[in-house]
């Protein structure tokens, strides 16, 4: 990677498969409308442009879709058209795509499709499709609600409320984000003649499902795809879903029998790829005099865009909310309401924290407006709500279990550490120095690896969570692992390759990972959810298991020796207390394979395994201390200083937990001060290009400080908890709570994100502080 | 009809003639025309430096410059920093401080910041705070960029100081 020999999807030529190899390239003709029939399609002089070979529509293709199903009654099934065919329902869906010599070409010619539209009114916001003469994406909805499901109901809420000393409503909001991988996707598809199979290179998370998505949507047989993930430039869930672009470039590859590929641009990635994040919280909660939270009621609304997204649907976002709102507090009793509401925009995907960084914003800020109310600490509000100590494992109000955690010690720490490095003697300093500066906290859970047990909850068509790992040896002692595990950048060649080689006594150098090639890995599920280490890693540490037992029984017949007597490491086996009595690893490998008659095992296996993993889930958890300070006179809001006191159980490797962490807060942090996807009423995408678009630079970021504690895990096989969400899901909330507090003196708060600088002008000037 | 140039240039010390099209960019040639890949796009209109290269030893990026405009230039890319398998000491920074996560971007960062390092010399000094600036050129998505701050500051601080211990 450091020599720039990463091979990305856009790097990568076609092989000799095809019979004839020349590359074309693809390039989608798209809605300049939010909301339009299609009419006829004129295709002819964009067929007669210079090096155009083919065109297709939706009827050439004989109309294609994906169709992502949650099995329930309140759902609202949708399909996605590969290519829209009778009706647009976003700014950038794609109605032909043009296959061409040259990727320049391509693009010329898209330009000549000539598409006889019919505009029809659009919707670009939840307000604006809840309204009762709202237009209708799609024929039966109600109120253009695709999921509208009341997932937890209490008699009791009603009487705590009516009963309550205080009582905290509030609307939270949070904004439209884009998960913008510096790659943006990117796929390569080709017919191999001789294996008479589609070969797609494709930059996803997860490659069996785009295997199954392009299956079910041309209506091949599994096997006949074959789906490959080169090194892929990031993905935060953008890449965990099926893009039709992916699906049009394997019909055209199917069709024309010829290599095909497609990159996204930048502009296409921030219109027509995917979003997340688009949210608003109606909530009320109940607090006895003491800031003990008695009740909580939550209308959920997550703005889903124009599609379902296969194969998680447009539930994910609201039945998330919805299950996990209460979150690491001890929430009595609970009333909670999520709808999917369709917009004619791009469809929402998961992206990076999926709900959870909201829910913690809607729980953080209760906590501070009830401490506010009852002129309490709002520390000590959190502290009395938490699940403390002693009390785990602790089922919720939401029939989730939470397994051992440090939820109080993570707060206690935090709060400890931000005195010891000086924090509030800086506060005080900046504010000494005429800006208005604040700390906030974020205390949290982070539900992780979730397995099938969990996932059915969704009742999804498709429910994953499973994972297969596939160990062998060779016969020089080197080891292979393959995973439906998916990694871009997590480094989970690193991760599995301690976890593997510590079972099998061999170097991690000694290891290689196979992963991301539907031919050589198990039916699995990708890289997405916190899950890999865990499912993945787990699974591969069950193969290794089962591969170093093998290697016992073989050095024990050399060595005539007990299995139960032989332990491997550093690349020996040894009889325990004999120094004398070892053999290399290497030398195990060799005759196990060569020699293989003299050795019973061989029978069941030789020195290979295949293990699945499938864990009921494991929550880290984590505590977020931020500080802003705000210029008055601007209104520009700086990250000023950044902890995060992080419990994901055993690190099994600190490097690239710090990586995940300050990554993660980074975009956590970016959702709460810059990033927002923005339409004019009309659905016109005003955010298309990266001087729109404000991802953070290092300009914006400041160091963040990490302090690990570590409460392992029963449910998984390392006592690991997956980690990858967490620092984007705590610090939304940790920088809108610093941001309050600096506004606290002026007796106004917020409650949306992002918080840009004419929101605070919008306030600060109201209270005459801006001048 | 395609309006066709032909053109002369060195990348990373390699000569190279060839024929381009008016209008394909410097990115596209040096990826697609002569297989240096290690050149990435993110974002083709100037923002996110994934395609810096270093064009006459300043940094640039690729995606807003047209191919015919490096006529006669010489370019050095990403292939071009190590010597052999042998990491340039800029890129074991980034391997000793995790400043890479997918590396999507990482072939822009080293261009810009060994042009940079190079324009200001080994004796010159760098504070965090420059190295931040420095770094703000370019997008990551991955790391939070704390990683690639630190690895500035220690391959500056080793070519100052070649026997410090970095």
């Amino acid at each position: 990677m450091l020599l720039g020999r990463g091979r990305f999807t856009a790097d990568l030529n076609p092989t000799s498969r095809t019979p004839e190899p020349g590359l074309l390239y693809a390039a989608f003709a798209r809605s300049p409308h939010a909301h339009a029939r299609v009419g006829a399609i004129d295709t002819e002089n964009a067929l007669k442009a210079d090096g155009v070979v083919a065109v297709f529509t939706a009827a050439s293709l004989g109309h294609p879709c994906l169709l992502a199903m949650l099995e329930r009654e309140e759902f609202q099934v949708t399909r996605m058209p590969i290519l829209a065919g009778e009706t647009a329902r976003f700014v950038g869906e794609p109605v032909a795509a043009v296959i061409a010599d040259d990727p320049y070409r391509a693009e010329d010619a898209i330009e000549l499709v000539e598409v006889d539209w019919d505009p029809l009114p659009a919707v670009s916001s939840i307000e604006q499709a809840e309204a009762a003469t709202a237009p209708r994406l799609h024929a039966g909805t109600d109120g253009n609600r695709l999921v509208d499901l009341l997932m937890f109901d209490d008699d009791r809420v009603a009487a705590a409320f009516a009963e309550a000393p205080l009582t905290v409503s509030a609307t939270f909001a949070s904004a439209r984000v884009a998960a913008l991988p510096l790659e943006g996707r990117a796929c390569l598809a080709e017919w191999d003649d001789r294996d008479d199979q589609l070969v797609m290179y494709t930059s996803t998370q997860v490659p069996h499902q785009v295997r199954s998505g392009v299956a079910q949507a041309l209506g091949l047989p599994e096997r006949q795809i074959r789906v490959i993930a080169p090194d892929v430039g990031g993905g935060f869930g953008l890449k965990c879903v099926v893009g039709r672009e992916e699906v049009a470039v394997a019909a055209a590859a199917l069709r024309l029998r010829r290599p095909v590929r497609w990159a996204e641009d930048r502009q296409e990635n921030l219109t027509a790829a995917f979003h997340g994040h688009e949210q608003r919280y109606r909530v009320r909660a109940a607090f006895d005099d003491e800031g003990r939270i008695l009740a909580l009621d939550a209308e959920i609304d997550c703005d889903t865009g124009a599609y379902s997204v296969f194969p998680f649907t447009c539930a994910v976002e609201p039945l998330m909310a919805a299950t996990e709102l209460p979150g690491v507090y001890k929430v009595p009793a609970y009333r909670a309401r999520g709808r999917a509401i369709a917009t004619n925009k791009a469809p929402a995907a998961p992206y990076r924290g999926v709900s959870r960084p909201q829910i913690v914003l809607v729980m953080e800020r209760l906590m501070e407006k009830a401490a506010a109310g009852l002129g309490l600490d709002p520390l000590h509000v959190r502290r009395r709500n938490l699940i403390g100590p002693g009390e785990f494992p602790y089922t919720g109000v939401n029939k989730i279990t939470y397994d051992e955690g440090s939820y109080r010690e993570a707060l206690d720490l935090a709060e400890q550490q931000v005195c010891e490095r000086g924090w509030l003697a800086e506060r005080d300093r900046l504010r000494d120095g005429g800006l208005l500066a604040g700390i906030g906290y974020a205390c949290f859970s982070e539900r992780t690896a979730y397995g099938t047990p969990a996932m059915s909850q969704r009742r999804m068509r498709m429910t994953p969570g499973y994972d297969t790992a596939l160990v062998r040896m060779d016969p020089t002692g080197e080891v292979i692992v393959t995973t439906g595990t998916c990694g871009h950048g997590q480094g989970h060649e690193t991760t599995f390759a301690q976890i593997v080689a510590d079972r099998l006594g061999v170097h991690p150098d000694n290891m290689r990972l196979r992963q991301g090639d539907t031919d050589l890995a198990s039916y699995g599920w990708g890289t997405w959810g916190s899950r890999s280490v865990v499912i993945g890693g787990g699974a591969a540490g069950r193969a290794a298991d089962i591969v170093a037992s093998r290697l016992k029984n073989v050095a024990a017949q050399l060595l005539e020796a007990s299995p139960a007597d032989i332990e491997l490491a550093e690349g020996t086996a040894r009889v325990r207390g004999d120094e004398g009595a070892a053999i290399p690893i290497a030398e195990l490998a060799r005759v196990a394979h060569f020699q293989a008659h003299r050795f019973a095992e061989f029978g069941s296996g030789g020195l290979e395994a295949r293990a699945t993993f499938d864990p009921p889930g494991t929550f880290s958890n984590a505590c977020h201390a931020a500080m802003v300070a705000i210029d008055p006179g601007t209104c520009a809001i700086r990250l000023h200083r950044y902890l995060v006191v992080e419990d994901c159980g055993v690190v099994i490797n600190p490097v690239v937990v710090d990586g995940q962490v300050r990554g993660g807060v980074t975009q956590g942090a970016a959702a709460a001060l810059l990033e927002r996807v923005c339409f004019d009423p009309d659905g016109q995408p005003l955010t298309t290009t990266l001087m729109d678009y404000l991802a953070p630079t290092a300009a914006e970021m400041c160091d963040i400080d990490i302090v690990h504690l570590q409460t392992p895990s029963r449910f998984s096989e390392t006592g690991a908890k997956g980690m990858g969400e967490g620092g984007t899901i705590g610090a939304p909330a940790a920088v809108l709570g610093a941001i309050n507090d600096a506004l606290r003196d002026l007796g106004v708060s917020l409650d949306h994100i992002p918080v840009l600088p004419q929101d605070l002008s919008a306030v600060l000037g109201v209270t005459g502080a801006a001048r | 009809v395609k309006d066709m140039h032909s053109i002369t240039l060195q990348v990373n010390g390699r000569h190279h003639e060839l024929v381009v099209e008016a209008r394909r960019t410097l990115a596209d040639m040096l990826r697609h025309d002569l297989g240096y890949t290690g050149t990435h796009l993110g974002c083709e209109h100037g923002i996110c430096g994934a395609c810096t290269v270093i064009l006459d030893g300043q940094p640039a990026r690729a995606c807003l410059v047209f191919s015919v405009q490096a006529d006669g230039a010489s370019v050095r890319t990403v292939e071009g920093l190590a010597d052999g398998e042998a990491l340039s000491d800029l890129q074991q920074a980034f391997s000793d401080h995790h400043a890479l996560q997918c590396g999507f971007c990482t072939p822009g960062f080293l261009m810009l910041i060994e042009a940079y390092l190079s324009e200001a010399g080994p004796g010159a000094s760098l504070s965090p705070e420059q190295a931040r600036e420095l770094v703000a050129s370019n997008l990551c998505r991955c790391t939070g960029y704390q990683g690639i701050v630190e690895a500035v500051l220690a391959t500056a601080r080793a070519r100052r100081d070649p026997g410090g211990g970095g």
